[in-house]
């Protein structure tokens, strides 16, 4: 709230916002809106930016391994895409008044966070099968929730975003199911994948609703449409018959189906680790942020040259 | 004397190398690029280029007759076996080695398909239609970055001359003539690489003043990748490349 405005217009202000909310309107960048909702989402878009672009990193990992041409050139495009999503959704935040100078400076000195699932490391093709299928399979329980959300930049980005994240779910699993159709040792390989991507794959969807730090101003201003475990059941009971097809078991002893509820039941979650990892101790944190930095200023030069040329073009043309 | 579908079968296998070895190296820069514009025109250049790789692959594994597939070409020979130019499988280096090493080839690679389109054999001649297409975009991004780089600060302007004097030495062999390569002119199947030349020294003398960098005068030109003998780079690249294929040679992915 600037100092000059007085407390009754913002009062009018707010009450007006909260009205089109709930009527499911949606927000655009040039409306009024309180403050608190433009950093909540600039938190949550940048963070889903910055996930796109750290993520390149663990299947970038296997590129240049990739054990067929079809398999490299299905990987590079995925790869692509998620850096083309990283691409519009730090856009989409731009719109909230933030620059990406900003928001990479915040992702770099850890202020900003990414996906948790990318601090853990892609150590054979395997995890290529199970980053599509499994991570980007929660991912997309979570995102076709958000293409209703109520800041429309944010809620287009996700239509878009959905429609080449499913391809990208299918390219995961079918590399599961090659390799489990495939040799002893290729069956092996696909179940350890399975084994380390599971579990971290469901905290995904953040902590229970119970201990969900964000959410109650979230679902009143419909940025978050439903909630972390509904979304996490909504993915198991998908996923786990996905698994059955193609022989896969999942790592959880007490899984099973519960008649009553009409979902799979499933065993706890090591919470522990979840906030391990976040809090920085992680396997890949360092290595991911050095990373990024390396890249970042390796090409500092080449942005500067850029910049040169556009000055000496513009006096040029004047 | 080769018969001629032995001949068509080294002259693909070769397009197809230069294509695959290059695209490789171009996909190093997933996630390292300058901006992330740049790594995702980087990778697209990349893309392209196993596209075209696995095209000229299965046409030479067609005329080989043997049964084997694009995926046996790309991955189950040895170093020796392969035929790219050694400026293919040039390391990345920084962006503008990166750079320079795009547009000499893609403006030879211009100029090579711009002829190919007229060969005699309809397979070549449709491939190539297709592939300047997309050598026009690379050419046109290179040139682009040449002149930003080159008439960019001093640093840049450095570091792109570096650039080119350092892999000037590997122009040479695009324009040298086998006798694969005469055989297949003599029937007007193949490209005649000497001619083209003149077109590509005037070509690239044009980009590089724009970017105000100079024509490097060297002379000594390295050449040995149409017969196999490569930099110590490829080895190396093969090693990482090949490992799955290698490691599980009955795994099917």
């Amino acid at each position: 709230m600037s100092i000059n405005t007085a407390p009754a217009i913002d009062d009018a202000r707010l009450s007006k916002f909260e009205e089109s909310v709930q009527r499911g309107d949606a927000v655009e960048p040039r409306d009024w809106m309180p403050e608190a909702y433009r950093r909540h989402l600039i938190r949550q878009i940048s963070q889903h930016a910055h996930s796109e672009v750290i993520g390149m990193q663990p299947e970038g990992n296997w590129i240049t391994r990739a054990p067929s041409i079809r398999a490299k050139q299905i990987l590079l495009a995925k790869i692509q895409d998620e850096g083309g999503h990283g691409l519009y959704l730090y856009s989409a935040a731009e719109t909230l008044g933030i620059s990406r100078e900003e928001m990479i400076e915040q992702l770099q000195t850890g202020k900003a966070k990414y996906s948790n699932i990318f601090n853990y490391p892609t150590l054979t093709w395997a995890d290529i099968g199970a980053i599509g299928w499994l991570v980007d399979g929660a991912a997309i329980v979570n995102q076709v929730s958000l293409q209703r959300t109520s800041y429309g930049p944010y809620s287009r980005a996700m239509v878009r975003i959905c429609k080449e994240e499913s391809f990208h779910q299918r390219q995961g699993y079918e590399i599961m199911a090659t390799m489990m159709k495939g040799t002893p040792e290729q069956r092996e390989m696909a179940q350890d994948a399975m084994n380390r991507w599971w579990w971290p794959s469901l905290m995904m969807f953040g902590p229970h609703d119970s201990d969900s730090p964000h959410s109650s101003d979230a679902f009143r201003w419909k940025i978050k449409r439903h909630s972390n475990d509904e979304l996490r059941t909504k993915f198991i009971d998908k996923t786990v018959q996905q698994a059955e097809v193609i022989g896969l078991t999942i790592p959880d002893p007490e899984l099973k189906w519960n008649e009553a509820t009409g979902h799979y039941d499933h065993g706890e979650i090591n919470w522990e680790e979840f906030y391990r990892v976040i809090q920085g101790n992680g396997q890949c944190n360092k290595q991911r942020i050095a990373h990024h930095k390396k890249a970042h200023n390796d090409g500092a030069w080449v942005r500067a040259a850029a910049e040169a040329y556009k000055v000496k073009q513009a006096v040029k043309n004047n | 004397m080769a018969n001629i579908n032995e001949l068509k079968y080294t002259y693909s296998l070769r397009i197809a190398d230069n294509a695959w070895i290059l695209s490789h190296r171009l996909s190093e820069w997933c996630s390292n690029g300058p901006l992330l514009e740049e790594d995702l025109a980087l990778t697209n250049i990349a893309l392209d280029l196993i596209g075209r790789a696995q095209t000229f692959y299965n046409y030479a594994a067609q005329l080989e007759g043997k049964g084997k597939t694009a995926d046996d070409l790309a991955y189950r020979r040895n170093e020796r076996q392969y035929y790219n130019n050694l400026l293919a499988e040039m390391p990345n280096g920084n962006f503008a080695d990166t750079i320079a090493r795009q547009l000499l080839m893609s403006v030879y690679e211009y100029y090579f398909f711009m002829s190919l389109q007229n060969s005699k054999d309809e397979t070549f001649a449709a491939l190539a239609v297709k592939t300047l297409k997309e050598v026009k975009y690379h050419m046109a991004h290179a040139a682009d970055w040449t002149v930003r780089l080159g008439d960019g600060t001093e640093e840049s302007h450095e570091k792109a001359q570096q650039a080119i004097d350092n892999l000037w030495m590997y122009t040479g062999e695009l324009f040298e003539a086998d006798e694969t390569d005469t055989a297949l002119i003599a029937q007007g199947l193949g490209v005649d690489n000497p001619s083209l030349h003149s077109l590509w020294e005037t070509h690239i003398k044009n980009v590089l003043e724009e970017a105000t960098l100079r024509l490097p005068t060297a002379d000594y030109m390295q050449t040995g990748g149409r017969k196999g003998v490569h930099t110590e780079h490829l080895g190396h690249m093969l090693g990482e490349m090949q490992y799955l294929q290698r490691a599980y040679p009955d795994a099917k992915w």
